[in-house]
């Protein structure tokens, strides 16, 4: 499965020579389908990718029809639920609704699931019974949670006891209110998950803001974070700004060192790990992720529980005519995150209005930045900036990377800034 | 697999390569869009905004033009310009890729 063919300067002569270019449009899904008079397509999924390929198809191509279905009327955004947590946000600050997609880019948005689909007849059933027709289908389910990885845990508990809050929400209010709950003193246990999963810096942001909360309410208590890794993303920045801002109140501990949870017990509130037992006021378990239910069922995952794509425009390698983007699907170098979502949402875009148009996509351009929040006026970023080569999406040598070690105040305090312009734009830029 | 991304890869240079920018130096000028350029452009709008109209406090690109963005980005790369992240950024596009970007902002721009 590994592609690690390279493409000849030979070959690609050939190709250039003969024109073959359109010939290979067959290699883009059925063509049947790519020519056809109607141009419908339905996007499962209206979070970052799939709000912004629903978005950018209307805006790239204004004949198309588009249908989103996406059961929540109000979406809350993974994106500054961690500020939620450290009381700089709202949880409607982080609401979006898909007023501007239906009435402004006239996109039909049904609040409804996808439950089944069936790729010969281009069919997608929602649980309404409804059954919709599509050209060309987008799914961008984001993620789901293997429920059975750590003994003790379940959907459940998460749901009353043990939140994740890694789906934006009700998980984020019930945290919220734990750690509202919670004693002067008390232990909050954050357990990230093993890669690969959703947002990497996520769990290391979410100490920091957790730690921005307690030091100003409840300065006794303490953050311990079992992690089943040896490394995590940002983490010389990270523990730069725990040492700066909290010291002595977030702890590590890596996957070597005893970080890797073996079970859970809620009654207690308990983890075990493989070197004793820690006990929490708190426990926000993040258990390890696969691609959204409706990639299962569709039948667009493989034995990674993710879904393999072709890089040009993340259409399935398993069923031509649908295309997989985001957390989802198994996009080379890029991490899973709501940016790299809204770019792959874009770059499909781009692909699915060329196809239908019965040309060849460009070759893709792709990026990611992801900002962390350590505290008010502190921020760090890490960005990349990706293409397609004979070895898939890779990340450009050279571009991209982290915030600086030790960087000054001002240039911490103007990427908290342009965090919150991210934010802004990003939301705008996708449901706005 | 491994043939068919090979394919593909031929497939989406070539139709590069039917556009590159000498070629398209009036395209900015009229409805044809540079699909080359339209993909990777639409690349900045997640932090500046659709169309490069920003509704937060990170620079708009929109109604900049073309030399703008173009001298802007080539010295954000060099490192001749500062910045926290656009750097890191604009390092990851050739010469002629930061023109594609630049002429197809500058297409909304009254000044081209």
């Amino acid at each position: 499965m590994k592609m690690s063919h390279k493409i000849s300067r030979r070959d690609f002569s050939k190709l250039l020579l003969t024109g073959a270019a359109g010939a290979s449009l067959g290699l883009f899904g059925t063509p049947s389908k790519a020519f056809g008079a109607s141009k419908r397509v339905v996007v499962i999924g209206g979070g970052f990718g799939g709000a912004a390929a629903a978005k950018y198809l209307r805006k790239l191509d204004p004949s198309i029809s588009v249908t989103l279905v996406e059961p929540k009327a109000v979406f809350h955004t993974c994106p500054f639920s961690n500020w939620v947590l450290a009381g700089l946000r709202t949880m409607g600050d982080i609401s979006q609704t898909y007023a501007v997609l239906r009435n402004k880019y006239q996109i039909n948005v049904i609040a409804d699931s996808a439950v089944a689909v069936d790729a010969a007849r281009g069919t997608v059933k929602l649980k309404s019974g409804m059954v919709l027709n599509y050209d060309r289908l987008i799914v961008s389910p984001g993620i789901d949670f293997k429920w059975d990885a750590i003994p003790g845990h379940s959907e459940a508990l998460a749901n009353t006891k043990i939140p994740h809050a890694y789906q934006a929400g009700a998980q984020t209010v019930l945290l919220q209110n734990q750690l509202h709950a919670m004693r002067n003193g008390g232990k909050v246990i954050i357990c990230p998950p093993s890669n690969p999963f959703r947002c990497p810096p996520g769990p290391y942001e979410r100490a920091s803001l957790i730690a921005h909360y307690l030091k100003a309410k409840k300065p006794l208590s303490k953050i311990l974070i079992l992690d089943p890794k040896d490394k995590f993303s940002k983490q010389g920045l990270f523990k730069q700004g725990w040492e700066k801002l909290y010291p002595g109140m977030i702890e590590w501990r890596s996957g070597v060192t005893g970080g890797k949870i073996v079970k859970l017990d809620g009654t207690t509130m308990t983890v075990t790990t493989e070197f004793g037992e820690e006990k929490g006021d708190v426990i926000n378990l993040i258990p390890p992720q696969k691609a959204g239910k409706i990639a299962f069922d569709a039948g667009l995952t493989d034995a990674s529980g993710w879904c393999p794509i072709n890089p040009v425009s993340f259409e399935s390698t398993i069923h031509p005519g649908i295309h997989v983007i985001g957390d989802a699907s198994v996009a080379g170098a890029m991490p899973k995150s709501g940016f790299a979502a809204s770019s792959q949402g874009k770059v499909a875009a781009a692909a699915i209005v060329r196809l239908l148009q019965g040309k060849v996509p460009a070759s893709p351009s792709l990026v990611n930045t992801c900002y962390s929040l350590i505290g008010t006026d502190y921020a760090i970023s890490v960005a990349g900036v990706y293409k397609l080569t004979a070895d898939g999406i890779v990340e450009i040598q050279g571009a991209g990377g982290l915030t600086p070690m030790n960087a000054d105040a001002d240039q911490l305090k103007e990427e908290a800034s342009f965090a919150v312009g991210w934010y802004n734009n990003i939301i705008h830029d996708t449901w706005g | 697999m491994a043939a068919n991304l090979r394919l593909w890869l031929a497939a989406c240079a070539f139709s590069a390569a039917a556009l590159l920018p000498g070629s398209v130096a009036s395209a900015a000028n009229t409805s044809e869009v540079n699909p080359r350029g339209l993909v990777l452009s639409l690349s900045c709008s997640s932090c500046h905004g659709t169309d490069g109209k920003s509704v937060g406090l990170i620079p708009p690109i929109n109604g900049r033009s073309t030399s703008y963005i173009e001298s802007a980005m080539l010295a954000f790369k060099s490192g001749a310009r500062y910045s926290t992240v656009m750097s890191r950024h604009a390092k990851g596009y050739t010469d002629a890729e930061i023109r594609l970007i630049a002429e197809y902002f500058g297409r909304f721009s009254r000044n081209k």
